[in-house]
């Protein structure tokens, strides 16, 4: 996880060109670090989304569960998603292919809101 | 002890008229405050039970006519602290049915189902379907309209009402008006009326004489209660400016599960109590969800609430009475039960 936010951020240069020769050149690295990539949790808890800002690569998939007695939804505000309504320990899971920014809020309760980011 | 009370009730009345704020509310004004709720309280203390009892039967005897607001009925939900919320909405409608002089209609404030499903409109029917008052007006609850738009709730409680289920009617001269701010909620945002039904408001009202009792009822507070949990409606200042004139305004919502009030000026604000589960005082949790409190206990604060019109003077008197009498203690409530009164004079 460490090196892929290196060369997410484009902080190090020589490491990115390292990184994509590698890939390159051996294609199983990157099959094997895919399902790391691909796993993100946002935990609904006493109406919050937690964590309210979410970085994930492009492909990965990011699964809300409502922690809570009360139940809530995960709505981008823009209508990329839109979950059912989710009750006590009901997930929902959208895969997130396009770089961006993407706010969402609960329908029920909008002043739940969080953002995904998708670099 | 009962000259005391019937002390506070002239103190409480003669507050309200002055809309000043009296000691013991403005110190629970400042509990609050602390828990960071900016709140004007200018009359509507909790006050105990005798006082509630004595001035509830007074009210009766001289009404015109009485109606029963209910809330926040939740059927579906089964979890702590209220497994069988079917039951204690039974127990409701028992203790309306138990009023001497039976209510004309009741109003329920929202929130009818936990899912919106279909099973759940069903059991709340079954159980309306004993009430002596047999007409009962809805508004929606923003838990009635998780799916399909409220469509389920529209077709089964929104028979004649416009957009998402407005509407108003006149009962004994008296002017009632129910309001949608559940749907199309924004983020970030807190309850909602929108544009087109704050347009129907205002000619709703318009043309009507200042003399004429108002009374606008919908789910979520049309006053800010508390921002931070969304216990407000983001453009309920402009409904309001639409009552202004008029001598005499009742509002009544839900959604808070627990009775707050505030009187400013002519229009009095009240929020009722749950026949499902209790809430948090604002800012005394880390969210608004149920919150959980012993099973002999749940019945002290789920509750009704009774409204009392009276012709001369015009006023209206909203008594709110717990599903059961306490018992022996309250838990560290240095108020001895959860019973409030209060009054408006138009």
């Amino acid at each position: 996880m460490t090196t892929k936010h290196i060369w997410v951020g484009g902080v190090a240069m020589p490491v990115l060109i390292g990184m994509l020769l590698l890939f390159a050149v051996s294609p199983s690295v990157k099959a094997n670090d895919q399902p790391s990539v691909e796993n993100a949790a946002v935990k609904i808890d006493n109406f919050v989304f937690g964590p309210q800002t979410l970085t994930v690569p492009v492909g990965a998939t990011v699964t809300w569960t409502n922690a809570d007695d009360i139940p809530h939804t995960s709505v981008s505000t823009e209508g990329v998603f839109k979950s059912k309504v989710l009750d006590t320990d009901e997930k929902f899971s959208y895969t997130f292919t396009k770089a961006g920014t993407y706010p969402y809020y609960c329908t029920i309760h909008p002043k739940m809101t969080g953002t995904v980011v998708v670099q | 002890m009962a000259d005391n009370n019937h002390d506070l009730i002239d103190e409480k009345l003669q507050n309200l008229n002055n809309d000043g704020v009296d000691r013991r509310g403005f110190l629970k004004c400042m509990a609050w405050a602390g828990t960071g709720l900016v709140w004007t309280m200018s009359g509507g203390i909790p006050v105990s039970r005798a006082f509630a009892k004595g001035y509830g039967k007074d009210a009766i005897k001289g009404a015109d006519f009485s109606f029963v607001q209910i809330s926040d009925s939740h059927i579906g939900f089964s979890k702590p602290a209220n497994p069988d919320v079917t039951a204690t909405l039974q127990t409701a409608i028992n203790k309306i049915n138990a009023i001497p002089q039976a209510p004309d209609f009741i109003i329920h404030t929202g929130d009818l189902s936990q899912l919106s499903k279909p099973s759940e409109f069903d059991t709340l029917d079954q159980v309306l379907k004993g009430a002596s008052a047999k007409q009962i007006f809805f508004v929606p609850g923003e838990h009635d309209m998780l799916t399909d738009n409220g469509d389920q709730y529209l077709q089964r409680y929104g028979k004649g009402t416009k957009g998402t289920g407005w509407s108003s009617f006149d009962h004994k001269g008296v002017h009632f008006v129910g309001l949608v701010n559940v749907a199309n909620l924004k983020a970030g945002g807190m309850g909602s009326l929108g544009h087109e039904q704050l347009e129907w408001l205002e000619k709703d009202l318009k043309g009507r004489s200042t003399s004429t009792p108002i009374v606008l009822f919908a789910h979520i507070p049309l006053w800010t209660i508390y921002p931070d949990w969304g216990w407000g409606t983001d453009d309920s200042e402009q409904a309001l400016s639409y009552v202004k004139r008029f001598g005499s305004v009742t509002v009544l919502n839900g959604h808070i599960h627990q009775i707050m009030q505030k009187v400013e000026g002519k229009v009095s604000f009240h929020t009722a109590m749950s026949t499902a589960f209790p809430q948090p005082a604002p800012g005394t949790a880390p969210s608004a969800g149920p919150m959980k409190v012993p099973a002999d206990q749940l019945q002290r604060v789920l509750g009704i609430t009774d409204v009392n019109y009276r012709v001369s003077g015009r006023s209206l008197a909203v008594v709110d009475s717990p599903l059961a009498d306490s018992g022996a203690s309250a838990s560290g409530n240095a108020e001895p039960s959860l019973d409030v009164v209060d009054s408006v004079h138009g």
